[in-house]
């Protein structure tokens, strides 16, 4: 059938982010592996209802979340009110020297912010509650729309921002120790 | 500088503040901290979420606020440093598993 064709065609490249995205909500290789396999599946038995010109990223991003939600998410609810109260906006930028750094025409802490190992990042992805970690991983990582991950997440436009706002914050908390760590090591030529 | 005209009605003076209460006047409203208002939206330009009006609007502040300017170069760069080590390959080995299983969806005839 020609929709088999299209569908490897179409659906076939987007395998290295679905599988980044599935290691992200599942915090393991071996259920990433599992999730992506079902995610390509669901998608292939559903691509008949797939409107073509329509976003297929965004409808596979769905089945992906779904999925995960449905089946790998842990039974266990852990609570998602997690303090944020002591995470102002600029967290990260003001307690790396921000402002006096600014001043003296310095930008120290770009060069900080590259120097954070993929697995601190991961890492600091990873350790946010379910909500906040797939509203950061669908704006930050892949980049959709506030409106196309409401849809994706099946919640209102207001609460994507308002979970994207506490998920940043609480990823900046997370960060603050690996980026303190290379501010302080950072070399002579930078910080001078 | 673009201040708004003190106004006796409490209607926006443009799309970008619609989510001002205008119980307060705008004269009140014109003597905000304009750094306060653009960090307020910072999340929302950097998404590319904000109105063309209200984008512009912050471009002009960030033209002459250098403090602004670097905190919101900051965010951007976090942003983009997010998305860069957020990456992974995948194992061929997956890349097999799943074209077999759409393989194995078709039915023989």
């Amino acid at each position: 059938m020609a929709d088999k064709e299209h569908f490897a065609e179409q659906a076939m490249g987007y395998m290295s982010s679905l599988y980044s995205a599935a290691l992200r909500m599942t915090r393991n290789p071996a259920d990433a592996e599992d999730l992506v396999q079902e995610t390509y599946l669901k998608a292939y038995r559903a691509f008949g209802t797939f409107q073509e010109g329509t976003n297929l990223k965004s409808w596979l991003y769905k089945i992906l979340t779904n999925t995960f939600i449905n089946t790998y998410r842990s039974r266990r609810r852990r609570p998602t009110e997690t303090e944020l109260d002591d995470v102002e906006d600029l967290y990260l930028y003001h307690r790396l020297g921000g402002l006096e750094a600014a001043a003296a025409g310095r930008s120290a802490e770009d060069l900080v912010l590259d120097r954070l190992t993929e697995a601190e990042v991961k890492d600091a992805v990873e350790s946010l509650p379910d909500p906040f970690r797939l509203a950061v991983l669908l704006a930050d990582v892949e980049g959709f729309s506030y409106k196309e991950i409401a849809e994706i997440l099946d919640v209102p436009i207001g609460t994507v921002m308002s979970r994207l706002h506490r998920g940043r914050r609480a990823l900046q908390k997370a960060l603050q120790p690996f980026a303190e760590q290379r501010r302080l090591t950072a070399p002579a030529d930078v910080t001078s | 500088m673009d201040r708004e005209e003190p106004s006796s009605e409490g209607q926006p003076q443009s799309p970008g503040y619609e989510s001002y209460e205008y119980e307060v006047s705008t004269y009140t409203r014109s003597v905000t901290d304009p750094c306060q208002d653009a960090i307020a939206t910072l999340y929302s330009f950097l998404d590319g979420e904000l109105t063309s009006e209200s984008r512009v609007k912050i471009q002009y502040h960030l033209e002459e606020c250098s403090p602004c300017f670097a905190a919101f170069g900051f965010e951007a760069e976090l942003k983009a440093v997010i998305a860069r080590k957020c990456r992974d390959d995948v194992p061929d080995s997956l890349r097999q598993r799943v074209a077999e299983a759409l393989r194995a969806e078709d039915v023989p005839t």
